[in-house]
């Protein structure tokens, strides 16, 4: 299953954040930030633990099934009174749950993670960003690995000169991208696949903020 | 027009050229000077393009500057700060002032530079940089439309020989080629037998080959360049040599070590010339030519 991956924000930042605000309200959620342990039940506890050690008021917590989900407007009705009485909500799900949030309810929301890529989970605890919905799929010429997530620069007609040992320029712990699919179209025989010459991409497949509408 | 570079390239002699770097700043003091000391010993400078993705004054404007004190520069373009169109516009500015040799390189990330935070573009890569090239030749841009005026290039990119693993490399090299790479300035080479086998598969491809030979400064920064730089692996016994080399003059022996390898190059017709990278010793360049026994 596809996840959102985030991770905290600096303490530093939040406080910044939260400067000047001393009623807060927190919300989890139990999906993906729980899965990656960023804003799970433990998640929030500690949160408000460090926040009522500042001396904040922490109105209340909770934990969202799915923050994500157009039903969280009715969650949130259940606690609506400790959420009015709080000057801020911060939100430890990612920034979907959190925009969600936001169009909710009339209240300054602050993030407490980045979301840093929507992620597959490859393994217990490892979670790797394998597509950037780039809107024009290769795929079908790379074996099924992309090159424009899984390359650090996005590159479509092979590697860079920075490839080392089958590791990335930029990390010794990435592999790079295009050893990947080498090996990969050579078992598969098609090879020729990657001698043939890819265009310049099309940035604009859906230009941002992408939108589609059903046909009726 | 075709450019005093391509006329070498074409000429069959063995061809040299040398890199100049433009400075982190305005003053332009140091780099007039190594042109001058260069530019009537190689038959072309590169002009890098902020190397390392560490911000410096534009290639372009070196290159300008080496065109107006009388040299011949390649204009290394990356892909790393400009998208299609400012690379389109860089290259017809570059025409309009006889700037006609552009080296096309993907670029390094900008990670491993001075500005970490920054947007790393890519929107094209070194072969579609080579084909806008000679779109452009043909009078179009990339959008598909007509210019007004036209331009004429030699154009080049580089490749690793000894990049590990080689075969997805030398696919990307042959479409380099395909895309319409004229030239071919290597990575660091220093084990010239292995150099030599490259040489044998390259030697099939219509593309002129100038074999990268660095100046080894001393033993540690070898063997710097073994633990960090991608597909640069200088020999043991190299490494050896430049640690033998008496105190203070580890400089000399790495001038003398590049003039023989330059001289065996050629004596063994390998390829039809070098690129000589004197990394931040750009005034080296005329020993290292010398040692060669090429003046
Ligand atoms: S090419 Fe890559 S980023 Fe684009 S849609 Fe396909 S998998 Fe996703
Ligand atoms: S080393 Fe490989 S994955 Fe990394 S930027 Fe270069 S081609 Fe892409």
């Amino acid at each position: 299953m596809i996840r959102s991956i985030t991770r905290q924000k600096p303490e530093e930042e939040i406080d910044r954040l939260l400067d000047g605000l001393g009623r807060v309200f927190i919300i989890g959620c139990g999906t993906c930030t729980t899965l990656t342990k960023t804003g799970g039940e433990p998640e929030v506890r500690a949160m408000k633990e460090r926040l009522s050690g500042q001396g904040r008021l922490v109105t209340g917590d909770m934990v969202l099934p799915v923050a994500c989900d157009n039903l969280t407007g009715e969650a949130l009705n259940e606690y609506g009174q400790q959420i009015d009485q709080a000057d801020a909500l911060l939100i430890m799900t990612c920034a979907f749950g959190v925009q969600t949030i936001a169009r909710q309810l009339e209240k300054m929301v602050v993030p407490a993670l980045d979301t840093l890529f929507i992620g597959k989970e490859n393994g217990i605890g490892r979670f790797d960003e394998i597509c950037t919905q780039c809107g024009t799929c290769i795929l079908g010429e790379t074996g099924g690995i992309c090159p424009v997530t899984s390359c650090h620069k996005g590159l479509v007609n092979g590697p860079c000169g920075g490839t080392n040992n089958g590791k990335c320029e930029i990390d010794p712990e990435k592999d790079c991208a295009w050893t990947l699919i080498y090996n990969r179209l050579k078992d598969l025989g098609r090879l020729d696949s990657m001698r043939t010459y890819q265009k310049p991409r099309n940035h604009q497949g859906e230009p941002s903020p992408g939108k589609f509408i059903l046909s009726a | 027009m075709i450019s005093s570079f391509k006329k070498a390239l074409e000429s069959g002699k063995f061809v040299v050229t040398s890199e100049v770097a433009p400075p982190k700043g305005t003053n332009l003091e140091k780099m007039p000077h190594h042109i001058e000391l260069l530019k009537d010993k190689v038959d072309a400078m590169n002009v890098t393009d902020h190397q390392s993705s560490v911000m410096r004054f534009p290639s372009l404007g070196g290159a300008l500057l080496v065109k107006e004190m009388g040299g011949e520069p390649i204009l290394q373009m990356t892909c790393r700060d400009r998208n299609r169109l400012a690379l389109q516009a860089d290259l017809l500015f570059a025409a309009s002032r006889g700037i006609n040799n552009v080296l096309c390189l993907t670029g390094d990330s900008v990670v491993l530079g001075d500005h970490k935070e920054a947007k790393g573009v890519f929107d094209l890569d070194s072969c579609q940089l080579l084909a806008a090239i000679r779109r452009l030749e043909k009078g179009k841009d990339l959008g598909g439309n007509d210019l007004d005026g036209s331009v004429s290039f030699c154009a080049g990119a580089i490749v690793t020989p000894e990049a590990n693993p080689i075969e997805p490399q030398l696919i990307k090299f042959e479409k380099k080629i395909e895309a319409g790479a004229e030239f071919i300035q290597t990575q660091a080479v220093y084990d010239l037998d292995n150099f030599k086998k490259f040489m044998g598969y390259a030697k099939q491809f219509p593309v002129k080959i100038l074999a990268g030979i660095i100046l080894l400064t001393s033993a540690p920064m070898a063997r710097f360049m073994n633990k960090n730089v991608a597909g640069v692996n200088v020999p043991q016994e190299l490494i050896d040599e430049m640690a033998s080399a008496p105190k203070g003059r580890a400089l000399d022996k790495g001038i003398e070590i590049a003039g023989r390898m330059i001289k065996r190059v050629r004596d063994e017709k390998m390829c039809d010339g070098v690129h000589i990278m004197a990394i931040g010793r750009e005034e080296l360049v005329p020993d290292i030519i010398s040692a060669a026994g090429l003046i």
